[in-house]
């Protein structure tokens, strides 16, 4: 279990790292949703991988799984999802206002002359 | 967990939390009401800042535990003599620059004031926590507020900047919880002063796994506080958001060089076994490339908004190599040199905007525009600025950079730490005395057409906000003796972490007590 989950987090983080490198927004922001998901999976996995266990220490019970990791797992999924959908936004009206989805570099002297 | 409880700590964090929710919910439709809560409300975190830092003068550190449960299983704020200072500076900058955004620039866009309160909020819990997933939370709450405020006016400029600084955050914070994952697998603790204890005890085959996430901490800091190679979102971002915006900006940097120097010295300081000076090889020659690189940017930048953001770069690099000495007279210095480059930074700012007022669409090109010539009280503004933010006598940024080259004396790169230092500081001298002449003291052709008039109302507001700014630059070189003192009782308490940790866990804090069963 712990080299399949391993290599699943390693995989996943790998394809978000291509895709935040692409030239397109979209792309960009799927890397962006893929490297979330990683790094979720990653804390859950760092309370160490226990199955068929309360999160609590109960007396009776065999053993416990270590709850902090889910908990900050939950705070970090309720960020990352409000990020994505913000920079979904960002882009889409990126997107509609310059008609183009191409993650540009804008020169700095731009920003002195023609718009504010 | 004894004695009355002191929940002033706590406010600086809870008052621009509530307020920004009411400003939304009851004022979102009467600007000056919200102009008028808003500032009330600053002015009161500025006293509440003023008081708790009175309260931590003598040394103290006061740990505020929320539901009172004990230390390293509750969330926890500190307030120390850092913290205490720190947000006593984020506050005086919210307040001045609140009051300038107050005079129009609030009216472009909706819920200004609102999304600068959660900033406020988000930048002074960053400062007060003494947990690293707290951290990571205050540092969201700060980003999401930021990025409100760097879209505040819109345009497509805006949105397109605005996409890159929101997706390199998002990449900085998936690598914080990362590394916050690996700390904790590692630890088991994500509380600043637990770590100081439990780091070096960490077990032998742990200790790559550790440093693994202990530098992909410090890398997260150092996107923050823009440290080369990790700085090209910086000027693209900040000259992009509107001037108050990126006023505000300004203690965001600050925030990432804070969080280096809290996580450092109390888990990675020296004598913390195997991990101690975790960051310190390459901080300082990052840091070295960072001056030369800003100082090559002001001079290469078409605009002044392009000038200042690197201006901050160089800045920002002058600060971390004093971090990056993590001796006393390092800290010292980075104490004075943030309260200096905070201030001054967001001042040129504010002037930057002054300017673009001033001169139409001719906005802040370096290039000269008709009829702008002589513009009394803003080319004075100007000149105290750019004096203060390049380091010539008798203003901060001198104290400051004499604070600086004494620390890197006997530093390993000092010779390298001089002549970067000094000679970039020509070149910054240079680019701002090259901008201050094309801007004030020559007038394009004739035939141009003539400068659009800016509209005037609230003008007398903004140049007194700019001019409080600047007027912090001349307290801080004026007290610069009890400053500087304060600032060395810091970095002292910075280097002895033992009061911090007791404070924080209470008394069962010696080593053998707390080795795991």
């Amino acid at each position: 279990m712990e080299l399949l989950l391993a290599s699943g987090i390693g995989a996943i983080t790998a394809v978000g790292l291509y895709l935040i490198l692409r030239r397109e927004s979209f792309p960009v922001i799927l890397g962006l949703t893929f490297l979330s998901y990683a790094v979720n999976l990653f804390l859950f996995a760092m309370g160490r991988l226990v199955v068929n266990q309360p999160p609590i220490a109960a007396p009776g019970a065999p053993g416990y799984t270590d709850p902090l990791p889910q908990a900050l797992v939950l705070t970090a999924i309720v960020i990352s999802f409000g990020m994505t959908a913000l920079i979904v936004v960002l882009a889409l009206r990126g997107f509609l206002e310059t008609g183009s989805d191409e993650v540009r570099d804008e020169t700095q002297g731009q920003s002195g002359e023609a718009e504010r | 967990m004894s004695g009355p409880v002191d929940h002033w700590i706590i406010a600086p964090v809870l008052l621009p939390a509530m307020v920004a929710a009411f400003l939304i919910l009851a004022l979102r439709h009467s600007l000056v009401a919200q102009r008028v809560v808003s500032m009330t409300a600053l002015a009161a975190v500025v006293l509440i800042a003023l008081r708790n830092l009175a309260e931590v003068g003598d040394g103290a550190v006061l740990p505020y535990r929320l539901g009172d449960w004990p230390a390293p299983f509750g969330i926890i704020m500190v307030l120390d003599r850092l913290s205490g200072t720190m947000v006593l500076l984020a506050s005086v900058l919210a307040l001045l620059v609140a009051a300038y955004a107050s005079s129009g620039w609030d009216m472009r866009g909706r819920h200004f004031h609102a999304l600068f309160q959660f900033q406020v909020m988000g930048i002074n819990g960053a400062f007060l926590t003494g947990d690293v997933f707290n951290l990571f939370v205050f540092f969201e709450v700060m980003l999401i507020a930021s990025y409100g405020l760097m879209l505040h006016g819109g345009g497509p400029h805006r949105l397109v900047a605005g996409f890159h600084y929101v997706a390199i955050n998002l990449v900085g914070s998936t690598l914080f919880l990362f590394a916050v994952g690996l700390i904790y697998a590692v630890t088991g603790t994500l509380n600043m002063a637990d770590l100081a204890v439990k780091v070096p005890l960490a077990d032998a085959g742990d200790t790559a796994l550790l440093a693994a996430g202990g530098v992909m901490l410090m890398l997260v800091f150092c996107i923050k506080a823009a440290l080369v190679p990790l700085h090209w979102w910086l000027p693209t971002a900040y000259a992009a958001a509107s001037p108050p915006a990126a006023a505000m900006f300004m203690i965001m940097t600050k925030v990432g060089a804070y969080a280096l120097i809290r996580v450092h010295t109390l888990a990675f300081a020296a004598g913390s076994g195997p991990l101690a000076g975790l960051a310190e090889p390459w901080i300082l020659p990052a840091a070295l490339a960072t001056i030369a690189l800003g100082a090559v940017g002001t001079l290469a930048s078409r605009s002044l908004a392009g000038l200042v953001c690197y201006a901050t770069v160089w800045s920002m690099g002058s600060l971390l190599m004093t971090i990056g000495l993590f001796d006393q007279q390092g800290l010292t210095a980075a104490i004075y040199y943030m309260l200096h480059g905070t201030l001054v930074g967001a001042a040129l700012f504010l002037l930057l905007d002054l300017v673009r007022e001033k001169r139409g669409l001719w906005q802040d090109g370096l290039k000269p525009s008709p009829g702008f010539a002589r513009q009394g009280w803003l080319a004075v503004l100007f000149f105290v600025g750019a004096i203060s933010l390049a380091g010539l006598p008798p203003l901060s940024g001198f104290v400051g950079k004499v604070l600086i080259l004494d620390a890197t004396r006997s530093a390993p790169w000092a010779a390298w730490a001089w002549s970067i230092l000094l000679a970039s500081s020509i070149v910054v001298i240079f680019a701002l005395a090259r901008a201050g002449s094309v801007l004030f003291w020559t007038s394009g052709s004739d035939d141009a057409p003539p400068v659009r008039v800016a509209p005037e109302s609230g003008v007398g507001l903004r140049f007194a906000a700019v001019a409080a700014l600047l007027g912090t630059t001349v307290f801080l070189s004026a007290f610069a003796g009890p400053v500087t003192r304060h600032a060395g009782a810091t970095a002292a308490a910075l280097l002895t972490p033992d009061v911090y940790v007791e404070a924080v866990l209470g008394q069962r804090t010696t080593a053998a007590a707390r080795v795991a069963p």
